[in-house]
């Protein structure tokens, strides 16, 4: 890796202040650093000052309240979050999803705000000698080159997946994410947090250059609710979702009074499937409710060369996810 | 005639019996090649070409030489010459830290004209590819053709046939550690160099010839290795490199190299593509094979394999050539040319089965001229459960199915000439055993100890060996082809008992018998004729004085045997909605002789079904037609077994006679076509391409509803 200086962050001000305005890459922030460290390596980053975030004070930690919900700081690590026994209980999806991420050693130092705003695993773009669409170069080497992993819906330009577990089921939870920048905070919609490459080809969230992920707020767990996170994968682990579903189902015996499906490890963002939610509230699940749900999922899908098996990956696990809704 | 003796007289040989250096290596004490520090020593790195195919038109070394800390900068290829593939070595750096050796590459500006480019096997062949080898038209060897019998008689006394494809593509070695050196030169003459290596006498001679030195002056030493497969002969461009730079700077040198580096230009095993056609007669007998294949080795050839395997076929005909292709070249990998060979055979073993109605087991009970497989088969069937196994193939309901599949493999093994040894026992009674050989993970140096304390009465844990060093002048050969065991086992058993042989003679007088009524109890001798006779260990050796014994032995061929036989048996678990392959159990049953040790035996089968198993499921290297660029040069996107894909594993040494053979390869080949026909078996779809990923399987139950 290129050199850089290490500042230890004393408070948010001083954070946001570093943080240059105008221009990404310059001065970056690094937590557990399970990601940058590998971009740091590969050159694929090559910041001049590191702003270490684990200096700063109560940004961990996780808060549960009946009538606000859940509250996660940004530092709070991927094992804490998986471990904790409120979130095991009540959100469920988001206890498996911090469970299924990479091996132990990463979950102990990973963080909820690292793996939100982590970059694409795609093997173009991690690749130092290759200039591709979304490091400033001229194409997405995946559309005519092997795209195994890559997108199957959103892709256009930039068919990366995003690669974050916690995405999908923060989202599914109706969670919204505050962010701190030099004008003060601002809390969005999770949901809204993430963006498509048609938006912007070289980030893959609305955060500017000079803001920071602070907290993740989750409303409170309605009564009657069921939670699975689905990920499908080639190895136990480690190893990132071919195609994930995050799913929360409002019950009323088998009947589904709401549904929220988001799919992960298909997009270039967490993809939720207002289709299937459509397909699925209201209604009585059964297997032609769920089968036709995982239809829905997909039905705007458009493969690249190697990954029309995500399609009928991702309609199996929408289908799969609402069938353990009635069990 | 010389024998290991029977096995209710064996102590320590056949049992089970922990690895010396067992506690070392989990505690870390353990001293591997990249353990090693010397004072003074600096880091060498290499500068490797991103491009697959060039012209070096310019190289420029002089921001690199210039940085601080910067010791040498050595060029590795010469202006006017070509780039191959990528990986290939520019030139090289010995810094203060590895950090500036690192940023010093980078500082190296190379001038390449790009040229096009093929780096893959269906690229090379296409009419008007660009042609990467001079020697052959379309990227093609010559075509090996192979011929016995009449296939066109054969194929007319056909009751079925089956036409196939199949595919294993090239597969990397993916050692833990990965190849290097710690090059030192004590003055202008001498030379010594840690080496992560399979040959330490290999390196010797390679070093002590390049840089003109007499091989006496050469001294090269493996104490631990982490991993080899055949990829680890010889220093390579990378050793050659390191002693280099430290004969340029007069200081150690470690170069290793990067994982990157390891899946680029360390070595792989060859991909394989065979288009078969084969028939058998209606009572199931194969009668002809028909193949046409070629697979790729990268820039160079070796690109073989088996084919047909194991199996009985009077009427054959097999034509393969190797395919060039602008990436690293193949080296030696776990049973080169088997493993490929095996599940294609296997695949096309069962696909006759099924046409003819016949139960897979049953026609290779017709076709098998093993007898050791045969009774095997018997074995691993009752094992697995056999009888459990769907009779017809996906029949089993709902979700997630199971299947059971068989597969086979062969090999040698028998060790070879060349090694010296010497067993020393000196009056305090302590033993050495030194030898050339060196111990890459098998456990050899646990396996001396055994031999030489079941010869002397003694335990394990009392010998001291020595190997991994060619500095006593003791040599031996390398370690592959599953010989070690076989060449150093007969040379040590002879030293000891030669070594034995002259201790009975000095404590004869003493005891009042004849020499050969001496023999060896625990930690004493004694005269068989009369047990009241008796010396302890210690005061016979304290006779000894200055005169230490120290007798070398000899490779009697009656100690050792080559060819073993083995089968397994796999049974999997297919999630029919993801295409997740869960591998239930893996029987493997491994003709192998005389274990010394079984407990490593077991360990050596339970690798190589975790190494056939990454093969059959996971492990596939990715190269990009475009950019001519190895995508998954890691190990996220190469993906090799972890704990969670290992299945339950039944080793089961199958000693079929009181000779030593080695198994460090076999148990990785029958274990492809087992898991394949076990994926058959549970979903009715065959996938003729490894690795069997969810992809595939998909892809295939998609094909088979529509």
């Amino acid at each position: 890796m290129e050199k850089f200086s290490y500042v230890n962050a004393t408070s948010l001000e001083q954070v946001t202040t570093l943080l240059d305005d105008s221009r990404w890459g310059e001065v970056m922030l690094i937590a557990g650093g399970t990601d940058l460290l590998g971009e740091l390596k590969e050159y694929i980053e090559t910041p001049k000052t590191l702003v270490n975030l684990k200096t700063l004070p109560g940004m961990d930690g996780i808060k549960v309240d009946d009538a606000a919900g859940l509250t996660i700081g940004a530092l709070t690590t991927i094992t804490d979050i998986a471990k904790h026994p409120a979130i095991r209980h009540h959100y469920a999806v988001l206890a498996e999803a911090a469970g299924s991420i990479a091996t132990p050693q990463i979950r102990n130092v990973g963080t909820l705000g690292g793996n939100l705003c982590q970059r694409p695993r795609c093997w173009y773009y991690r690749d130092e000698a290759t200039s591709c669409l979304k490091k400033g170069g001229d194409i997405c080497f995946a559309v005519d080159g092997l795209s195994k992993y890559h997108a199957i819906l959103g892709g256009d330009p930039v068919y990366i997946v995003h690669p974050s577990d916690l995405a999908p089921a923060l989202i599914a939870l109706g969670a919204s994410v505050k962010i701190v920048g030099p004008e003060g905070e601002k809390t969005m919609s999770l949901e809204d947090f993430f963006t498509l490459p048609a938006a912007n080809p070289f980030r893959e969230n609305v955060l500017q250059p000079n803001e920071i992920v602070v907290e993740v707020q989750v409303p409170p767990a309605k009564p009657n609710t069921k939670s699975f996170y689905l990920k499908a994968r080639e190895k136990g682990a480690p190893d990132f979702a071919l195609a994930s579903v995050a799913a929360v189902f409002e019950m009323n015996e088998k009947t589904c009074v709401s549904a929220s499906i988001v799919l992960g490890g298909v997009a270039p963002a967490p993809w939720r499937s207002k289709e299937a939610e459509a397909t699925l509230t209201g209604k009585m699940i059964d297997d032609t409710v769920s089968k036709q749900a995982g239809a829905d999922a997909v039905k705007d899908a458009q493969p690249l060369n190697d990954n029309a098996y995500k399609v009928t990956l991702t309609q199996n696990l929408v289908s799969r996810a609402a069938m353990m809704a009635t069990s | 005639m010389a024998s290991w003796g029977e096995a209710s007289e064996s102590r320590l040989i056949g049992k089970r019996i922990p690895r010396l250096s067992g506690k070392d290596k989990v505690t870390g004490k353990a001293k591997y090649t990249f353990d090693i520090n010397r004072p003074g020593m600096l880091y060498g790195r290499i500068l490797r070409s991103e491009v697959a195919r060039a012209n070096v038109v310019g190289l420029d070394l002089n921001d690199a030489e210039a940085m601080p800390g910067v010791r040498a900068v050595l060029p590795l290829i010469e202006v006017g010459r070509q780039i191959r593939y990528q990986g290939q070595e520019i030139a090289a750096v010995a810094a203060e830290t590895d950090d500036i050796a690192k940023d010093a590459i980078r500082r190296i500006r190379v001038d390449l004209e790009e040229l096009p480019h093929v780096v893959t096997e269906e690229d090379a062949m296409r009419e008007n590819a660009p042609q990467i080898r001079d020697d052959w038209a379309g990227n093609q060897s010559e075509p090996n053709v192979r011929e016995e019998g009449d296939i066109n008689a054969g194929f007319e006394q056909a009751a079925v046939e089956v036409e196939a494809t199949y595919h294993t593509p090239v597969q990397t070695h993916v050692c833990l550690e990965t190849h290097g050196h710690v090059a030192e030169w004590e003055n202008d003459e001498n030379l010594i160099v840690w080496a992560s290596t399979q040959g330490v006498f290999g390196v010797r001679n390679d070093l002590a010839g390049r840089f003109n030195l007499p091989a006496n002056q050469v001294r090269v030493i493996t104490e631990h290795m982490g991993g080899g497969f055949g990829s680890k002969f010889g220093p390579g461009v990378e050793g050659r490199t390191a002693v280099e730079l430290a004969r340029l700077t007069g200081r150690p040198v470690k170069l290793m190299l990067t994982r990157k580096a390891e899946h680029l230009v360390a070595g792989n095993r060859p991909s394989m593509t065979q288009h078969v056609r084969a028939a058998a007669t209606s009572d199931g007998r194969i009668i002809a094979y028909d193949m046409k294949g070629y697979g790729t080795g990268g820039i160079s050839s070796g690109a073989g394999f088996q084919a047909p395997y194991v199996y009985h076929v009077p009427n054959r005909r097999a034509e393969r050539r190797n395919v060039a292709v602008n990436v690293g070249n193949q080296r030696a990998m776990r049973a080169p040319g088997h493993p490929q060979g095996a599940f294609a055979m296997d695949s096309l073993m069962d696909e006759l089965a099924e046409k003819l109605g016949m139960n897979p087991l049953e026609f290779r009970r017709i076709n098998d001229p093993s007898e050791i497989r045969q009774a095997q088969y018997t074995l691993g069937a009752q094992e697995i459960g056999w009888h459990r196994r769907n009779s017809v193939p996906g029949s089993g309901t709902g979700v997630k199915k199971r299947g059971m599949g068989v597969g086979s493999g062969q090999w040698g093994g028998g060790g070879g000439g060349g090694t010296q040894a010497r067993v020393t026992i000196n009056s305090d009674g302590t033993v050495e055993a030194v030898t050339g050989t060196q111990d890459i993970g098998t456990g050899i140096r646990t396996a001396i100890a055994i031999i030489v304390a079941e010869e002397l009465g003694l335990n394990p844990t009392d010998i001291m060996v020595k190997v991994g060093d060619s500095g006593p002048g003791l040599p031996s050969g390398g370690s592959g082809g599953s010989q070690t065991t076989a060449s150093v086992a007969p040379v040590i058993k002879t030293a000891a008992a030669a070594a034995k042989q002259k201790l009975f003679q000095r404590v004869a007088p003493q005891l009042q018998a004849p020499v050969e009524d001496l023999r060896v109890g625990n930690r004493t001798i004694y005269v068989v004729s009369d047990r009241t006779k008796t010396i302890k260990w210690e005061l016979a050796t304290g006779q000894l004085g200055m005169e230490s014994i120290s007798e070398g032995g000899e490779w009697d061929r009656e100690l050792r045997q080559g060819g073993v036989a083995g089968t397994q048996f796999a049974e999997v678990e297919v999630d029919t909605e993801t295409g997740a392959i869960s591998v239930i159990k893996i029987v493997a049953v491994q003709d192998c002789g005389l274990a010394i040790n079984r407990l490593t035996t077991e360990s050596q089968i339970n690798g190589g079904v975790i190494m056939g198993l990454g093969q059959a499921l996971l492990e596939e290297r990715f190269m990009d037609a475009v950019t001519g660029r190895m995508l998954n040069a890691n190990l996220e996107d190469y993906k090799v077994p972890g704990t969670f894909e290992i299945p339950e594993i039944k080793s089961i040494v199958f000693d079929t006679h009181r000779k030593v053979t080695g198994v460090g390869e076999p148990p990785c080949i029958p274990t492809l076509g087992a898991i394949a026909n076990a994926v058959y078996n549970a979903i009715g779809v065959r996938i003729r391409e490894l690795p069997i990923t969810p992809d595939k399987i998909l892809t295939a139950l998609a094909e088979k509803k529509a």
